[in-house]
């Protein structure tokens, strides 16, 4: 395929291909998405040292630099610690495809947990939406999930 | 520890999009003209760092595609990927470590990419790269953290883009010249709320080069040394799930550093002008908590009280700063640049007058989570 080409103009080079690649989740992130797909649940895991409870699980605690092994069974709810309504087109990187706007991110506490999850709430009225409000996780039919973050569809405000 | 200065400096204008020049051109640009402003020429530069990240330019090891145009043919030359404050920094410890001098550039090209897939390409694959964060929408999330915390207001922000945008307009370097009000901040486009279009910096192409000589090979450089007198660096944790967004404690960390090894006990009684890393107006106040010029929540008082301001006694970006003009990588270059410019006196219708000492600030990665903090001044001690 040919494009007409202005030469009296300075020239650029296209080029829209995808780079892919395939991310391992590893071991503790694999167990995060079994008990997803299991329990209807999140799963953390806890530094032997500082205490702390980290969702999603991974094997170190970067302050004490110590391995973790001890997770942690943890619910579907969590408290909203800042969001933002996002209204400017952007590329989903799941499909390539323009994304609908206003969506909302959340940044939410877990219940039993010490770091912060992101991810899609489910309001897009700024009015609507406070920090502090508390947050329910809707996930998609057994049968659908992949044990990827899209398992989680995304958080309804429950009060 | 050996004297070290900044003898040569050199930036492009920032635009939108320099269809007319490829990286190289950029580089070759600067290179040359850090060359000339310090008066030295090719053989007298011992070694170069390029700066340049493979996302933006699109090219697998990006920095080897630079080499030639930064005059690094039959040079030692290696690479930094990240701020060009930071590669500054590497600069200086090359300079410390037995290099004469040491030339540093960076370029980019926001408008060949898209910026907001190339900074989205910067998070955690699994867990969040995938719902789409990117720079404004993450940065929307620390602003939101940051007025929770403190009470402050989305005109309080507002405020920081109005003060550096008429800044920016005595920069002819600046990308944007911009005469705007707290009123046009607030009714701009709502990009990622609390955050509007003119709370944002612009994304730009441009590119800069320093050259930092020791104190052994000052004397051939014609330029007034603007000395460093202090400098360190210091990372929070990678997700921001890990950390408290709203409290820079690295940039706390780095500052009190950067303050012990210039000797310096009170920061607002020392330091005569501010270049930081705006790229959102919420940071500035946010920057200055973290530098220690004033308590925890109180950033937004220090320009409600003019002490930011060009007449204040401590003008923060008189460049207009990264809200003005945002070539990624080049940003934290830039900054001390503008401080180098202030401290030989050469700022034009932006000096600050007396300027002796500039604090000059970069930061890498998602909402600041690393930064890098220079001291400079115009007296070695």
């Amino acid at each position: 395929m040919t494009t007409e080409r202005d030469y009296d103009k300075l020239l650029t080079v296209a080029l829209d291909k995808a780079m892919p690649y395939d991310w391992s989740i590893g071991l503790h992130g694999s167990m995060f998405f079994q008990e997803i797909r299991e329990n209807q649940r999140f799963v953390g895991i806890r530094c032997p040292q500082c205490k702390k409870v980290y969702v999603p699980p991974r094997r170190v605690c970067g302050p004490c630099y110590t391995e973790m092994d001890e997770l942690v069974p943890l619910s579907d709810t969590g408290t909203l610690r800042a969001f933002s309504v996002v209204n400017y087109p952007f590329i989903d990187p799941n499909t390539g495809g323009q994304r609908p706007v206003p969506y909302t991110y959340g940044y939410i506490q877990m219940d039993g947990a010490d770091n912060i999850f992101s991810h899609i709430i489910n309001e897009t009225d700024v009015s609507k939406i406070e920090v502090g409000m508390r947050l329910k996780a809707v996930f998609k039919p057994k049968e659908k999930m992949q044990g990827h973050i899209t398992d989680i569809i995304h958080f309804d405000i429950i009060s | 520890m050996d004297n070290i200065a900044i003898v040569g400096v050199a930036q492009t204008k920032y635009a939108e999009r320099k269809k007319d020049k490829t990286c190289a051109d950029l580089v070759f640009d600067v290179t040359r003209a850090a060359m000339e402003d310090a008066g030295l020429a090719l053989e007298d530069v011992d070694n170069v760092v390029t700066v340049s990240n493979d996302f933006i330019d699109g090219r697998t090891i990006s920095s080897m595609a630079v080499g030639d145009a930064a005059g690094a043919h039959d040079k030692n030359i290696s690479t930094v990927e990240g701020d060009g404050a930071f590669g500054a920094l590497y600069g200086a410890m090359r300079t410390l470590g037995g290099f004469g001098t040491t030339l540093v550039v960076a370029h980019a090209k926001g408008s060949e990419g898209d910026v907001k897939f190339i900074t989205n390409g910067m998070f955690e694959p699994i867990y969040q790269r995938l719902l789409g964060l990117e720079s404004i929408s993450s940065s929307a999330l620390q602003a939101r953290m940051y007025m929770d915390r403190y009470g402050l207001t989305e005109e309080d922000f507002a405020r920081v883009s109005v003060k550096n945008h008429a800044n920016g307009k005595n920069n002819p370097y600046a990308h944007l010249q911009l005469d705007v009000t707290v009123d046009d901040v607030m009714n701009s486009e709502k990009l990622a709320d609390p955050l509007k279009k003119l709370d944002c910096s612009p994304v730009s192409d441009g590119a800069a080069a320093i050259i930092i000589a020791n104190e052994s090979h000052i004397s051939k450089a014609k330029t007034k040394p603007v000395w460093v007198r202090g400098m360190a660096h210091c990372s929070d944790a990678y997700l921001l799930g890990d950390r408290d967004l709203a409290v820079p404690q690295s940039l706390a960390a780095a500052s009190k550093k950067a303050y012990t090894m210039a000797g310096i006990n009170d920061p607002m009684k020392s330091i005569d002008l501010v270049e930081l890393y705006d790229a959102f107006s919420y940071m500035e106040p946010m920057w200055l908590e973290g530098m220690g010029f004033c308590e925890a929540g109180k950033g937004a008082t220090l320009l409600d009280q003019g002490v930011t301001a060009m007449s204040g006694a401590l003008p923060v970006n008189p460049s207009g700063g990264v809200l003005s003009s945002h070539a990624m990588l080049v940003a934290g270059l830039a900054r001390i640049i503008e401080s180098v410019l202030q401290l030989r006196g050469e700022a034009g219708q932006r000096q600050v007058e007396n300027a002796k000492t500039a604090l000059a600030h970069g930061i890498n990665g998602a909402c600041g989570q690393a930064h890098c903090v220079w001291i400079l001044g115009n007296q070695k001690k």
